[in-house]
Protein backbone atom coordinates (compact mmCIF):
# COMPACT_ATOMS: atom_id res chain seq x y z
CA UNK A 1 0.00 0.00 0.00
CA UNK A 2 1.83 2.55 -1.45
CA UNK A 3 -0.43 5.45 -1.12
CA UNK A 4 -0.63 5.49 2.89
CA UNK A 5 1.72 9.07 3.01
CA UNK A 6 1.92 7.93 7.37
CA UNK A 7 4.84 9.21 8.89
CA UNK A 8 5.16 6.38 9.91
CA UNK A 9 6.23 4.42 7.52
CA UNK A 10 9.49 2.33 7.13
CA UNK A 11 12.16 3.63 5.88
CA UNK A 12 12.14 0.55 2.90
CA UNK A 13 9.56 2.20 1.21
CA UNK A 14 10.23 5.34 1.83
CA UNK A 15 14.08 5.10 0.34
CA UNK A 16 12.47 3.87 -3.13
CA UNK A 17 10.53 7.51 -3.35
CA UNK A 18 12.76 10.61 -3.44
CA UNK A 19 15.37 10.57 -0.59
CA UNK A 20 14.03 12.28 2.07
CA UNK A 21 15.60 15.93 3.28
CA UNK A 22 18.19 14.24 5.90
CA UNK A 23 17.29 17.27 8.28
CA UNK A 24 14.10 16.10 9.31
CA UNK A 25 14.34 12.26 8.29
CA UNK A 26 16.79 10.92 10.88
CA UNK A 27 16.78 6.98 9.65
CA UNK A 28 18.18 4.39 12.04
CA UNK A 29 19.32 0.80 10.81
CA UNK A 30 18.26 -0.44 14.33
CA UNK A 31 14.51 0.53 14.05
CA UNK A 32 13.96 1.17 10.23
CA UNK A 33 11.69 3.90 11.63
CA UNK A 34 11.89 7.97 10.50
CA UNK A 35 11.80 10.20 13.71
CA UNK A 36 10.51 13.99 14.20
CA UNK A 37 13.55 16.05 15.65
CA UNK A 38 12.84 15.48 19.23
CA UNK A 39 12.32 11.56 18.12
CA UNK A 40 8.87 10.95 19.79
CA UNK A 41 6.14 9.98 17.91
CA UNK A 42 2.27 10.42 17.95
CA UNK A 43 2.23 7.35 20.57
CA UNK A 44 4.30 9.42 22.88
CA UNK A 45 1.61 12.49 23.34
CA UNK A 46 -0.98 12.03 25.69
CA UNK A 47 -4.78 12.04 24.33
CA UNK A 48 -5.34 14.45 27.63
CA UNK A 49 -3.17 17.09 26.64
CA UNK A 50 -4.54 19.45 25.04
CA UNK A 51 -7.93 18.56 26.62
CA UNK A 52 -8.05 22.30 28.31
CA UNK A 53 -6.44 23.77 25.67
CA UNK A 54 -8.57 26.93 24.19
CA UNK A 55 -7.97 27.87 20.70
CA UNK A 56 -7.91 31.71 20.05
CA UNK A 57 -10.99 32.83 17.65
CA UNK A 58 -9.18 34.49 15.57
CA UNK A 59 -6.61 31.92 14.84
CA UNK A 60 -10.18 29.76 14.28
CA UNK A 61 -11.40 32.30 12.28
CA UNK A 62 -8.30 32.70 9.75
CA UNK A 63 -7.87 28.80 9.29
CA UNK A 64 -11.80 28.51 8.94
CA UNK A 65 -11.73 31.43 6.09
CA UNK A 66 -8.57 29.73 4.15
CA UNK A 67 -9.98 26.23 4.37
CA UNK A 68 -13.27 28.01 2.94
CA UNK A 69 -11.33 30.08 -0.05
CA UNK A 70 -9.12 26.69 -0.93
CA UNK A 71 -12.37 24.43 -1.25
CA UNK A 72 -14.01 27.11 -3.51
CA UNK A 73 -11.25 27.07 -5.71
CA UNK A 74 -11.98 23.07 -6.45
CA UNK A 75 -15.92 23.23 -7.04
CA UNK A 76 -18.48 24.59 -9.56
CA UNK A 77 -21.24 25.12 -7.52
CA UNK A 78 -22.90 26.41 -3.73
CA UNK A 79 -24.08 22.55 -3.27
CA UNK A 80 -20.83 21.19 -4.11
CA UNK A 81 -18.74 23.47 -1.93
CA UNK A 82 -21.03 22.89 0.62
CA UNK A 83 -20.48 18.78 0.04
CA UNK A 84 -16.80 19.78 0.09
CA UNK A 85 -17.04 21.38 3.95
CA UNK A 86 -18.94 18.46 4.45
CA UNK A 87 -15.93 16.36 3.75
CA UNK A 88 -14.17 18.31 5.78
CA UNK A 89 -15.60 17.98 9.30
CA UNK A 90 -16.67 14.52 8.57
CA UNK A 91 -13.06 13.95 9.20
CA UNK A 92 -12.57 16.21 12.14
CA UNK A 93 -16.34 14.03 13.48
CA UNK A 94 -14.50 10.86 12.73
CA UNK A 95 -11.60 11.42 15.03
CA UNK A 96 -13.62 13.75 17.88
CA UNK A 97 -15.85 10.85 18.10
CA UNK A 98 -13.21 8.41 19.20
CA UNK A 99 -11.63 10.90 21.46
CA UNK A 100 -14.75 12.24 23.16
CA UNK A 101 -15.31 8.70 24.10
CA UNK A 102 -11.69 7.64 25.01
CA UNK A 103 -11.80 10.44 27.67
CA UNK A 104 -14.79 8.96 29.09
CA UNK A 105 -12.89 6.21 30.03
CA UNK A 106 -14.51 3.61 31.60
CA UNK A 107 -17.87 4.96 31.55
CA UNK A 108 -17.66 5.54 27.96
CA UNK A 109 -21.08 4.53 26.63
CA UNK A 110 -22.53 3.96 22.75
CA UNK A 111 -25.45 5.31 21.85
CA UNK A 112 -27.67 2.67 20.75
CA UNK A 113 -30.89 4.62 20.50
CA UNK A 114 -32.00 7.53 17.64
CA UNK A 115 -32.77 9.79 20.91
CA UNK A 116 -29.82 8.86 22.96
CA UNK A 117 -27.03 9.52 19.81
CA UNK A 118 -29.09 13.22 19.17
CA UNK A 119 -28.52 13.74 22.78
CA UNK A 120 -25.46 12.97 22.69
CA UNK A 121 -24.68 15.11 19.62
CA UNK A 122 -26.35 18.20 21.13
CA UNK A 123 -25.43 18.02 24.44
CA UNK A 124 -21.84 16.55 24.98
CA UNK A 125 -20.16 16.73 21.41
CA UNK A 126 -21.31 20.34 20.69
CA UNK A 127 -20.09 21.37 24.31
CA UNK A 128 -16.40 19.86 23.63
CA UNK A 129 -16.44 21.49 20.36
CA UNK A 130 -17.32 24.73 20.86
CA UNK A 131 -18.03 25.12 24.58
CA UNK A 132 -21.76 25.24 24.72
CA UNK A 133 -24.89 22.74 24.08
CA UNK A 134 -26.98 23.20 20.79
CA UNK A 135 -30.03 25.44 20.96
CA UNK A 136 -32.63 23.47 20.01
CA UNK A 137 -33.10 19.49 19.69
CA UNK A 138 -36.44 18.86 17.71
CA UNK A 139 -38.63 16.52 15.71
CA UNK A 140 -40.04 17.09 12.05
CA UNK A 141 -43.33 16.93 12.71
CA UNK A 142 -44.21 15.91 9.27
CA UNK A 143 -41.65 13.61 8.80
CA UNK A 144 -40.76 10.64 11.05
CA UNK A 145 -37.16 10.45 10.04
CA UNK A 146 -36.19 13.73 10.15
CA UNK A 147 -34.34 15.93 13.92
CA UNK A 148 -33.17 19.38 13.90
CA UNK A 149 -30.63 20.64 15.74
CA UNK A 150 -30.37 24.18 15.75
CA UNK A 151 -27.31 26.81 16.50
CA UNK A 152 -28.63 30.47 17.30
CA UNK A 153 -25.17 31.58 16.36
CA UNK A 154 -22.58 29.20 14.63
CA UNK A 155 -19.12 30.30 15.45
CA UNK A 156 -18.00 29.00 12.00
CA UNK A 157 -20.21 31.78 10.71
CA UNK A 158 -18.98 34.63 12.34
CA UNK A 159 -16.75 36.03 10.53
CA UNK A 160 -17.92 34.49 6.96
CA UNK A 161 -19.82 36.86 4.66
CA UNK A 162 -21.42 35.66 1.95
CA UNK A 163 -21.62 37.15 -1.31
CA UNK A 164 -25.22 38.12 -2.65
CA UNK A 165 -25.05 35.31 -5.13
CA UNK A 166 -24.16 32.49 -3.30
CA UNK A 167 -26.89 33.53 -0.78
CA UNK A 168 -27.48 29.73 -0.42
CA UNK A 169 -24.41 29.12 1.06
CA UNK A 170 -23.85 28.28 4.93
CA UNK A 171 -21.02 27.34 6.07
CA UNK A 172 -22.13 25.26 8.94
CA UNK A 173 -22.31 22.65 6.57
CA UNK A 174 -18.70 22.00 8.02
CA UNK A 175 -20.88 21.41 11.16
CA UNK A 176 -23.25 19.21 9.56
CA UNK A 177 -20.08 16.67 8.90
CA UNK A 178 -19.50 16.61 12.07
CA UNK A 179 -22.48 15.51 13.04
CA UNK A 180 -23.16 13.09 9.97
CA UNK A 181 -19.67 11.86 10.80
CA UNK A 182 -20.64 10.86 14.62
CA UNK A 183 -24.03 9.43 13.25
CA UNK A 184 -22.35 7.16 11.19
CA UNK A 185 -19.60 6.23 13.45
CA UNK A 186 -22.44 4.98 15.98
CA UNK A 187 -23.89 2.74 12.59
CA UNK A 188 -27.25 5.67 11.88
CA UNK A 189 -26.16 6.47 8.32
CA UNK A 190 -27.69 10.13 8.18
CA UNK A 191 -27.87 13.12 5.53
CA UNK A 192 -27.02 16.13 7.75
CA UNK A 193 -27.37 19.54 6.01
CA UNK A 194 -27.09 23.21 7.28
CA UNK A 195 -29.79 25.40 6.86
CA UNK A 196 -29.81 29.54 7.25
CA UNK A 197 -33.30 29.86 9.06
CA UNK A 198 -33.20 33.62 11.02
CA UNK A 199 -35.96 34.36 13.54
CA UNK A 200 -36.01 38.29 15.12
CA UNK A 201 -33.56 37.66 18.02
CA UNK A 202 -31.08 36.01 16.06
CA UNK A 203 -30.24 36.69 12.42
CA UNK A 204 -27.76 33.82 12.24
CA UNK A 205 -29.26 31.09 13.55
CA UNK A 206 -28.48 27.81 11.52
CA UNK A 207 -30.38 24.35 11.54
CA UNK A 208 -28.76 21.15 11.58
CA UNK A 209 -31.35 18.76 9.52
CA UNK A 210 -30.77 15.00 9.57
CA UNK A 211 -32.35 12.89 7.62
CA UNK A 212 -32.03 9.53 8.52
CA UNK A 213 -32.00 6.19 6.51
CA UNK A 214 -34.73 4.08 6.34
CA UNK A 215 -32.98 0.75 8.18
CA UNK A 216 -31.91 3.13 10.76
CA UNK A 217 -36.10 3.52 11.66
CA UNK A 218 -36.79 0.39 10.99
CA UNK A 219 -34.08 -0.88 13.15
CA UNK A 220 -35.49 1.40 15.84
CA UNK A 221 -39.12 -0.06 15.14
CA UNK A 222 -37.55 -3.89 16.25
CA UNK A 223 -35.83 -2.65 19.53
CA UNK A 224 -39.11 -0.82 20.26
CA UNK A 225 -40.93 -4.29 20.28
CA UNK A 226 -38.73 -6.74 21.76
CA UNK B 1 -3.19 -26.11 21.43
CA UNK B 2 -4.04 -26.80 25.17
CA UNK B 3 -0.16 -26.82 26.10
CA UNK B 4 1.59 -24.98 29.18
CA UNK B 5 1.03 -21.51 28.25
CA UNK B 6 -1.92 -19.61 26.64
CA UNK B 7 -1.45 -18.17 23.22
CA UNK B 8 -3.65 -14.80 21.94
CA UNK B 9 -4.68 -13.87 18.51
CA UNK B 10 -5.90 -10.20 18.31
CA UNK B 11 -7.43 -8.34 15.17
CA UNK B 12 -8.85 -5.04 14.83
CA UNK B 13 -11.84 -4.75 12.16
CA UNK B 14 -12.84 -1.98 10.27
CA UNK B 15 -16.31 -0.88 9.99
CA UNK B 16 -16.43 -2.66 6.29
CA UNK B 17 -14.88 -5.89 8.01
CA UNK B 18 -11.65 -5.24 6.84
CA UNK B 19 -8.91 -6.69 8.62
CA UNK B 20 -6.54 -3.30 10.30
CA UNK B 21 -4.02 -5.32 12.07
CA UNK B 22 -3.50 -8.66 12.78
CA UNK B 23 -1.13 -10.07 15.86
CA UNK B 24 0.04 -13.23 17.69
CA UNK B 25 1.47 -13.79 21.21
CA UNK B 26 1.75 -16.11 23.81
CA UNK B 27 1.49 -15.34 27.62
CA UNK B 28 4.21 -14.46 30.01
CA UNK B 29 1.84 -15.44 33.00
CA UNK B 30 2.71 -18.26 34.69
CA UNK B 31 6.62 -18.78 33.37
CA UNK B 32 5.68 -18.27 29.65
CA UNK B 33 7.85 -16.99 27.37
CA UNK B 34 5.37 -14.68 25.39
CA UNK B 35 5.79 -16.74 21.72
CA UNK B 36 2.54 -17.93 20.69
CA UNK B 37 2.29 -21.73 20.63
CA UNK B 38 -0.33 -21.86 17.93
CA UNK B 39 -0.13 -24.97 15.91
CA UNK B 40 0.00 -24.39 12.00
CA UNK B 41 -3.27 -25.95 11.26
CA UNK B 42 -4.84 -23.55 13.77
CA UNK B 43 -3.34 -20.06 12.94
CA UNK B 44 -5.77 -20.02 9.80
CA UNK B 45 -8.61 -21.40 12.01
CA UNK B 46 -8.20 -18.15 14.52
CA UNK B 47 -8.68 -16.08 11.15
CA UNK B 48 -12.27 -18.25 10.69
CA UNK B 49 -13.40 -17.88 14.10
CA UNK B 50 -12.67 -14.41 14.49
CA UNK B 51 -14.68 -13.91 11.43
CA UNK B 52 -17.51 -16.10 12.36
CA UNK B 53 -17.74 -14.16 15.43
CA UNK B 54 -19.05 -11.10 13.55
CA UNK B 55 -22.03 -11.68 13.41
CA UNK B 56 -22.59 -12.48 16.91
CA UNK B 57 -21.10 -9.35 17.74
CA UNK B 58 -23.89 -7.30 15.00
CA UNK B 59 -26.15 -9.07 17.11
CA UNK B 60 -24.84 -7.97 20.92
CA UNK B 61 -24.26 -4.57 19.89
CA UNK B 62 -27.51 -3.30 20.04
CA UNK B 63 -28.40 -4.96 23.23
CA UNK B 64 -25.58 -3.29 25.02
CA UNK B 65 -24.14 0.26 25.57
CA UNK B 66 -20.93 -1.03 27.01
CA UNK B 67 -18.16 -0.96 24.72
CA UNK B 68 -16.45 -3.79 25.94
CA UNK B 69 -18.40 -6.45 25.20
CA UNK B 70 -16.90 -9.37 27.23
CA UNK B 71 -16.81 -13.19 25.39
CA UNK B 72 -18.52 -12.92 22.49
CA UNK B 73 -18.58 -16.42 20.55
CA UNK B 74 -17.19 -19.85 21.47
CA UNK B 75 -15.93 -22.65 19.10
CA UNK B 76 -14.27 -25.52 21.14
CA UNK B 77 -12.25 -24.62 23.61
CA UNK B 78 -11.73 -20.72 22.11
CA UNK B 79 -13.09 -17.73 23.21
CA UNK B 80 -13.50 -14.63 21.24
CA UNK B 81 -13.69 -11.25 23.48
CA UNK B 82 -14.35 -8.26 21.29
CA UNK B 83 -14.26 -4.45 22.42
CA UNK B 84 -16.10 -2.35 20.32
CA UNK B 85 -15.14 1.36 19.58
CA UNK B 86 -17.89 4.35 19.34
CA UNK B 87 -16.35 4.43 15.21
CA UNK B 88 -17.67 0.85 15.23
CA UNK B 89 -14.25 -0.42 14.83
CA UNK B 90 -13.71 -3.91 16.13
CA UNK B 91 -11.13 -4.92 18.17
CA UNK B 92 -11.29 -9.26 18.48
CA UNK B 93 -9.41 -11.24 20.93
CA UNK B 94 -9.29 -15.46 19.98
CA UNK B 95 -8.12 -16.54 23.57
CA UNK B 96 -8.48 -20.21 25.29
CA UNK B 97 -8.68 -19.36 28.47
CA UNK B 98 -11.35 -17.06 30.07
CA UNK B 99 -10.67 -13.92 32.31
CA UNK B 100 -12.10 -10.99 31.87
CA UNK B 101 -10.27 -8.19 33.88
CA UNK B 102 -6.91 -8.51 32.48
CA UNK B 103 -8.41 -8.40 29.09
CA UNK B 104 -10.51 -5.21 29.54
CA UNK B 105 -7.47 -3.59 30.65
CA UNK B 106 -5.70 -4.66 27.40
CA UNK B 107 -8.66 -3.63 24.99
CA UNK B 108 -8.24 -0.15 27.29
CA UNK B 109 -4.57 0.30 26.13
CA UNK B 110 -5.01 -0.69 22.55
CA UNK B 111 -7.98 1.75 22.62
CA UNK B 112 -6.13 4.52 23.38
CA UNK B 113 -3.24 3.38 20.95
CA UNK B 114 -5.84 3.36 17.99
CA UNK B 115 -7.15 6.58 19.16
CA UNK B 116 -3.85 8.11 18.86
CA UNK B 117 -3.25 6.42 15.34
CA UNK B 118 -6.78 8.10 14.66
CA UNK B 119 -4.76 11.62 15.46
CA UNK B 120 -2.51 11.36 12.67
CA UNK B 121 -3.92 13.47 9.98
CA UNK B 122 -2.42 11.03 7.72
CA UNK B 123 -4.52 8.15 8.98
CA UNK B 124 -8.19 7.45 7.74
CA UNK B 125 -10.42 5.48 9.59
CA UNK B 126 -10.62 1.87 8.03
CA UNK B 127 -6.58 2.40 6.97
CA UNK B 128 -4.54 -0.76 7.57
CA UNK B 129 -2.51 -0.01 9.98
CA UNK B 130 1.56 -0.57 9.62
CA UNK B 131 3.18 1.52 12.06
CA UNK B 132 6.41 0.13 13.64
CA UNK B 133 5.41 1.85 17.15
CA UNK B 134 1.77 0.50 17.17
CA UNK B 135 2.86 -2.53 16.83
CA UNK B 136 5.59 -2.66 19.51
CA UNK B 137 2.96 -0.88 21.96
CA UNK B 138 0.17 -3.62 21.63
CA UNK B 139 3.26 -6.63 22.05
CA UNK B 140 3.86 -4.28 25.41
CA UNK B 141 0.21 -3.80 26.43
CA UNK B 142 0.14 -7.88 25.52
CA UNK B 143 3.04 -8.45 28.05
CA UNK B 144 1.65 -6.54 30.52
CA UNK B 145 -1.95 -7.97 31.05
CA UNK B 146 -2.25 -11.32 29.48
Amino acid sequence: MNRDPSPFRTASTASTATSPTPKYANLTASTNLRYSLTRKSIYDRHLNRTKTSELSKSAFAFLFGEMVQYAQKKVYGVQDLEKKLNLHGYAVGQRFLELLLWRDGRTAKRETRILGILQFISHQLYRAIFQKQADTLEKVRENEDEYMISDNDPVVNTYISVPKEMSQLNCGAFIAGIIEAVLDGHCFPAKVTAHTAPNEMWPGRTVFLIKFEPEVLEREALRVGS
Amino acid sequence: MAGSSTSYYFVIIGTKDNPLYEAEFGSFKQGGDGIPKFREEQRHMNQFIAHSSLDCIEDQQWASKEMYLKTVDKFNNTWVSCFLTGGNIKFLLVHDTRSDEPIRQFFADVYDLYCKTLMNPFYEVNMAIRSQTFDQKIKAAAKKYL
